[in-house]
């Protein structure tokens, strides 16, 4: 009796399961696993694929890999931090500072840039920002230039634009901590002699942190793994790593290097995110909540 | 005698709606003042005033003699304690209670000493290191009132803080913040709609009623000398008798009730004869089956309707032609009474000056 009552109670678990795990081992897990034996193949002289770890040493005795490596790196840091310090402000101004009537309406605008597809919305910012763009045409027209300057293919067009892509995926979290954030703990603190600033750093990030932390990891992979935005807007002044991956998937067609490098990558973020939320005193299963 | 906290004339109107009406008083330096009212009736608008947290539509605010208009609040020598203490999570006892210290930029070990020294106050020595979620309600409360007390400020605002606490504890908790008032001699303003709260621990009680105070006054006096029929309702129980003047003479005036009973009341007020009046007696000053030979007393005849056993708050409740709302009469638990029950018809009486009356506009 027993055992038919539990074997019964867990038939609908599969079955809700199921499709969850087909997923994640047929599409994640089984690729990943192909991808993980192809990086450590290499062609011999022979022509014939032997073990190997060559291709993870390729990327140390050639400078532009691995400095690309840390550029792409780093400027994923740079825009999570440049996308935190514009949500925070506008998170704070949504929840606690517009009319409550207002709120959906002014979360529905930053939503809406995301009804159109990425592609869309960087040519839309190339069509702003190029030597004979909308902008240039304005500051010629005004006298405010001589002539037009190429805005376009460079760190700070590409950061822009990663910041613009990403900040949704920042503000919604932010939204939903700072809504749980009592008005009176603000109210209570400049009461007991802060000004904004000590308010902001002692109770509002320490509040927001779970918020933060999440949105700070979807922000950064997205970043790091985002191949249009640099490709577009950096262009060849703007190398993102993604770029070296797709080179030796589709232009050298060198699978075997491509699958390193994309390795290397995984590392790379999941090593980034662990030293984030270590710093932040954060654990991963609270935050993702 | 120094006074700490004066509010002159301080109106607050949102859009139409008038929320604080004119209000005035001054609280002398180490009172216990209180706001008593019911829910809605402006007093959380008036202590925000006070805190800086609102700007007063009309009139001015004095801390020691000093306007603070356009003051904000955290350069006011005020703190508020917030009815649901507002107690930061994210830092430990000692970091809470240490907040506002630090945002003066005392040294640490001043920080740490003063910290240890209000915390075996309030009776919670040694719990600096603890979180405030594993406090207890009542250990919360005592916390929220050290980081504010820390502070040292001229008048302390507290904001219904024993609300949220249980009944048992809120009785405790009741004597303590008096006892803890009078050991520090800081001006409190307390705000409460629980009549209880505000007359033990206060000096002085404020009734406020629809953005107006109706009576400022010591808790005796609230009681026993209510200056409105307000107040007579709203602090303490009351029964409420309505009928007509009909005779004054040397201070006692007759009322006739509308089933004809003629009740006489010995009072200070100018009661003109013709005017419909109300008198309010209180449970308290009911006698059950009142000796014959008393005089002076009005008596009615009643039907028991029901008994309210309540220990030493046991109560009957009572039908009279003279009222439409049943009476309310303490019943005395010492076995005298015994015999009353269910449907039984008794005689109540009370003395002339036992009760308030006031005249009807």
């Amino acid at each position: 009796m027993s055992t038919l009552g539990k074997a019964t109670s867990k038939l609908p678990l599969f079955i809700f399961l199921t499709p969850i795990l087909l997923w994640l081992f047929l599409l994640i897990v089984l690729p990943h696993i192909d991808l993980l034996r192809m990086s450590f193949r290499i062609e011999n002289d022979y022509g014939d694929m032997v073990w190997s770890v060559s291709n993870y040493l390729e990327f140390f005795r050639e400078p532009i890999y691995w400095l690309t490596f840390t550029r792409t790196a780093l400027y994923a840091i740079i825009v999570t931090f440049l996308t935190l310090c514009i949500s925070l402000p506008v998170a704070f101004y949504i929840t606690k500072v517009a009319p409550p009537k207002f709120r959906g309406f002014l979360s529905l605008l930053l939503l809406m840039p995301f009804w159109v597809s990425e592609l869309v919305r960087i040519y839309g910012w190339m069509i702003l920002l190029r030597e004979s763009g909308v902008i240039n045409h304005f500051l010629v027209e005004w006298g405010i230039l001589q002539q037009p300057v190429e805005m376009l293919y460079n760190d700070v067009a590409m950061t822009m634009g990663l910041v613009y892509t990403s900040m949704l995926f920042m503000v919604v979290p932010l939204l939903s901590v700072m809504d749980s954030l009592d008005d009176s703990l603000i109210e209570a603190a400049f009461d007991l002699g802060s000004n904004m600033f000590t308010i902001v750093w002692k109770i509002i990030i320490p509040h927001a942190m779970p918020g933060i932390a999440s949105g700070s990891i979807v922000v950064f992979m997205l970043s790091l793994g985002n191949y249009l935005t640099p490709n577009l807007m950096g262009g060849k002044n703007s190398l993102w790593f993604t770029e070296q991956i797709y080179n030796q998937f589709i232009a050298s067609f060198n699978w075997n290097q491509g699958s390193a490098f994309g390795f290397l990558l995984l590392v790379l973020s999941s090593l980034i995110i662990f030293i984030g939320l270590r710093l932040t005193n954060q654990k991963l299963s609270k935050v993702v909540q | 005698m120094e006074v700490d906290l004066s509010v002159k004339s301080v109106s607050k109107r949102f859009k139409s709606f008038v929320a604080v009406d004119d209000v005035s008083f001054e609280v002398e330096k180490g009172k216990f003042f209180s706001i008593l009212g019911p829910s809605g009736c402006g007093k959380t608008t008036l202590l925000r005033m006070i805190a800086g947290f609102e700007e007063p539509s009309e009139g001015a605010i004095y801390i020691r003699a000093q306007n603070m208009a356009n003051i904000s609040p955290n350069r006011r020598p005020v703190n508020l304690i917030f009815q649901h203490l507002a107690l930061f999570p994210m830092m430990n006892v000692a970091d809470n209670i240490g907040f506002g210290l630090a945002r003066r930029n005392e040294s640490k070990t001043e920080i740490r000493k003063k910290v240890s020294d209000i915390l075996e106050r309030v009776n919670l020595p040694g719990f600096e290191a603890k979180k405030i979620h594993h406090l207890s309600g009542g250990q919360k409360q005592r916390v929220a009132i050290a980081r504010s007390l820390v502070l040292d400020p001229t008048v302390l605002l507290l904001d219904e803080p024993l609300g949220a606490l249980d009944l048992k504890l809120r009785e405790q908790m009741k004597i303590e913040l008096k006892k803890l008032q009078m050991e520090v001699g800081t001006t409190f303003v307390y705000i409460t709609h629980d009549q209880s709260e505000a007359l033990v621990m206060s000096d002085h009680v404020a009734v406020m009623n629809e953005g107006r105070f109706e009576q400022i006054d010591s808790p005796q006096n609230l009681y026993t000398k209510p200056a409105s029929p307000f107040v007579a309702r709203f602090v303490g129980d009351n029964n409420r008798l309505p009928g007509k003047i009909v005779g004054y003479a040397d201070g006692t005036a007759e009322l006739q009730t509308a089933s004809g009973e003629k009740l006489l009341i010995r009072t200070d007020r100018q009661l003109t004869p013709g005017v419909q009046a109300e008198l309010y007696i209180r449970p308290e000053s009911v006698i059950l089956e009142p000796a014959q030979e008393l005089p002076e007393l009005n008596r009615l005849n009643v039907l028991v309707s029901s008994i309210l056993f309540d220990g030493a708050n046991t109560q009957l409740l009572v039908e009279s032609p003279a009222s439409d709302d049943e009476l309310l009469i303490s019943l005395p638990q010492n076995r005298q009474y015994e015999h009353i029950s269910v449907k039984d018809r008794i005689e109540i009486g009370w003395d002339a000056r036992a009760g308030n009356c006031f005249p009807l506009p």
